[in-house]
């Protein structure tokens, strides 16, 4: 039997729907059955709350006197996009402050407007004879923007790639602190009563679909950036000025940057026995991988396959040694969400839609087409190597007439061992000390890779404070060295 | 008892832990330690009943000491209940309750300030933060 969304809305109306959330109706189709659970249960209401970074809002600031178009525009001192018409500008939720960084940005002003304060609105123009003026300085609150909707070009992940740390140093990431040698895993989504991992064939959420945005009504406007199912997204938009402040929030990943958790919740109307069986999938159905931050490329290695049941048990095995997991996201919100809807729907208050368009159920996620990749292995030079039992004036000497100021040691086969600059030899003689290179070299010498993006070999001179790095093949034999001069040489190329 | 003693100079060269212990026959656990030339700070844990009695012999040596009766406080206005803190703690403070709602036992914190330098709402503060 099928039952479609006029006939769910017309219950609504009646005050006599059968609304269960997501978690309940797990329960009730391995009760009932799905034949018998699609009869009862009319809407299943799902909810997610998590950090969402591609966020923002539109607003319309109203003219001035005399007007302005504005060329730049800051709110609170976080710069909004405003190269479209006069006064209208975007605000994303990541923009950070141009006085205070990383502690406040786009998202907290927009907690700072829900909240009902006043934010200070800052604009630069460039003055034409019909928007003659130049600056502009003044304060606004929500209720003073003609409009403000929040528009978000990738929300509500349906699954997302769980994150660990092979490297031996602290990574602050935007999937949280990642602790080294994989101290710890973080994974984002809430698994079995997230939207999209109960819908997955997009047959009731598409173009036009009703959601609750942050307590207020909002839309699908469409499937979001980088939508790739199994990890599927949506593109949303909803009025601000109906939003809640309990329902979002503005927050900071250390050492990342600044970005905003919002609540959302969609409606599954249960129009047949098939959606009644996607609405009862479990968190062991959900499958995701682990990937190593401690790799910093686009292709990040797959250290395991897991899934979400795995994953919210707090505990996971890497390598033989367990780890311990946190969410990202707040489950205990995303539940408050489906339960809020569920209550909206049951009250009258929340309406279902049929959408206009379908979302397309197959996506893939391409890579940056990018002019070809700087690599260590097309700057690196010779590298002069020494063995450890080289005496400290054979390694000024050879310092001098190379003209170098590293020496990497090596032993009888090539393998590094170590690391002299002409600074260690210096201060070697200046104390008196003049006895072999083993005796004052560094042991544990922070080395490159010929592969390595020479981004990502500059990343670590400036995280060491270093002006050099070997580099090594897989048995850390010495292919050559990679040093700061050269890394400028390149640049002034450019 | 957790007490944080700071060392300065002079004190920072003497056994002080060791002699606490010959006098006081206390068990000391060092649960933190950031030793330096110059100065240091330290956090141990003593059993309650012997506290008083070894917190007089590091005085006696000039070593400042505070009793750290506050651990890890949990702003619950800003917290979101992510979990963030849960893997992060390493001595497993916090935890979900049946609701998911995130639960710190703070009688376990060992004052390390980690957690508040990992949750993204800025929710967890430590009253003296110590090392």
């Amino acid at each position: 039997m099928k039952k479609t969304i006029e006939e769910i809305n017309r219950k609504i109306e009646e005050g006599c729907v059968c609304v269960v959330t997501a978690e309940e109706m797990k329960e009730i189709v391995e009760e009932l059955g799905e034949e018998k659970a699609a009869k009862e249960v009319d809407v299943v209401t799902t909810g997610t709350f998590g950090a969402m970074c591609s966020s923002g809002v539109f607003m319309n600031f109203g003219h001035s006197d005399p007007p302005i178009k504005m060329q730049r525009v800051w709110l609170n001192d976080v710069e909004a996009y405003t190269g479209i018409a006069a006064v209208d500008a975007y605000l994303g939720v990541t923009q950070l402050s141009e006085s205070r960084g990383m502690e406040y940005g786009g998202a907290h002003v927009i907690e700072d407007l829900v909240g009902g304060k006043e934010v200070e609105l800052r604009a630069e123009a460039y003055g034409t004879d019909c928007y003659p003026r130049k600056k502009l300085v003044t304060e606004i609150a929500l209720e003073d923007l003609n409009q403000a909707v929040m528009v978000n070009p990738r929300n509500a992940y349906q699954r997302y790639k769980a994150a660990t740390n092979s490297s031996d140093r602290i990574l602050r990431t935007y999937m949280g602190t990642l602790l080294p040698n994989f101290g710890n895993v973080t994974f984002a989504g809430c698994g079995e009563i997230s939207p999209l991992n109960n819908d997955p064939e997009y047959r009731t959420i598409g173009i036009g679909t009703r959601i609750f945005l942050c307590g207020a009504k909002g839309y699908v406007i469409g499937e979001g950036t980088q939508h790739a199912p199994p990890f599927g997204t949506l593109m949303v938009k909803g009025d601000l000025k109906e939003m809640k402040p309990e329902f979002m929030k503005a927050i900071v990943m250390p050492g990342y940057g600044v970005t905003m958790m919002l609540g959302i919740g969609i409606p599954i109307p249960i129009l047949d026995e098939e959606i009644a069986r996607s609405t009862a999938i479990r968190d062991d159905q959900i499958v995701t991988e682990i990937i190593d931050f401690g790799v910093p490329r686009r292709d990040r290695p797959v250290v395991r396959k897991v899934t979400y049941a795995e994953l919210k048990s707090g505990k996971v095995e890497i390598n033989g040694e367990e780890v311990r997991v946190s969410p990202l996201s707040s489950y205990y919100m995303a539940k408050k969400v489906m339960e809020e809807l569920k209550r909206m729907i049951e009250r009258g208050e929340f309406f279902l839609t049929q959408p206009v368009e379908r979302i397309p159920t197959k996506g893939k996620l391409k890579p940056m087409r990018e002019k070809g990749i700087k690599v260590v292995k097309s700057v690196m030079t010779k590298a002069v190597t020494i063995p450890p039992d080289t005496s400290i004036e054979e390694a000024s000497r050879i310092i001098t007439q190379k003209n170098v100021n590293h020496l990497p040691v090596v032993d009888e086969n090539g393998v590094l061992v170590g690391i002299v600059t002409s600074w260690d030899i210096a201060k070697a003689v200046a104390t008196g000390k003049l006895g072999r290179v083993s005796d004052v070299m560094t042991r544990k010498v922070i080395t490159a890779t010929p592969d390595e993006p020479i981004e990502s070999a500059a990343r670590k001179m400036e995280q060491y404070n270093i002006s050099a790095l070997p580099v090594v093949d897989a048995k850390r034999r010495v292919l050559g060295m990679v040093t700061s001069e050269d890394l400028s040489k390149l640049l002034a190329r450019w | 008892m957790l007490l944080l003693l700071k060392f300065d100079s002079k004190t920072i060269k003497k056994p002080i832990i060791s002699t606490a212990t010959l006098e006081t026959k206390a068990l000391i656990n060092i649960l933190r330690a950031n030793v330096g030339a110059r100065r240091g700070e330290m956090v141990v844990e003593v059993d309650d009943s012997k506290a008083k009695e070894v917190e007089e012999v590091f005085r006696r040596f000039g070593v400042e000491v505070i009793e750290l009766k506050d651990a890890v406080v949990k702003d619950e206005e800003k917290c979101v209940h992510c979990g963030l803190c849960i893997s992060i703690c390493p001595v497993e403070v916090f935890r979900f309750d049946e609701n998911w709602k995130v639960v710190a036992d703070t009688e376990k914190c060992i004052h390390c300030g980690v957690c508040t330098r990992v949750c993204p709402c800025n929710a967890l503060s430590l009253p003296i933060h110590s090392l």
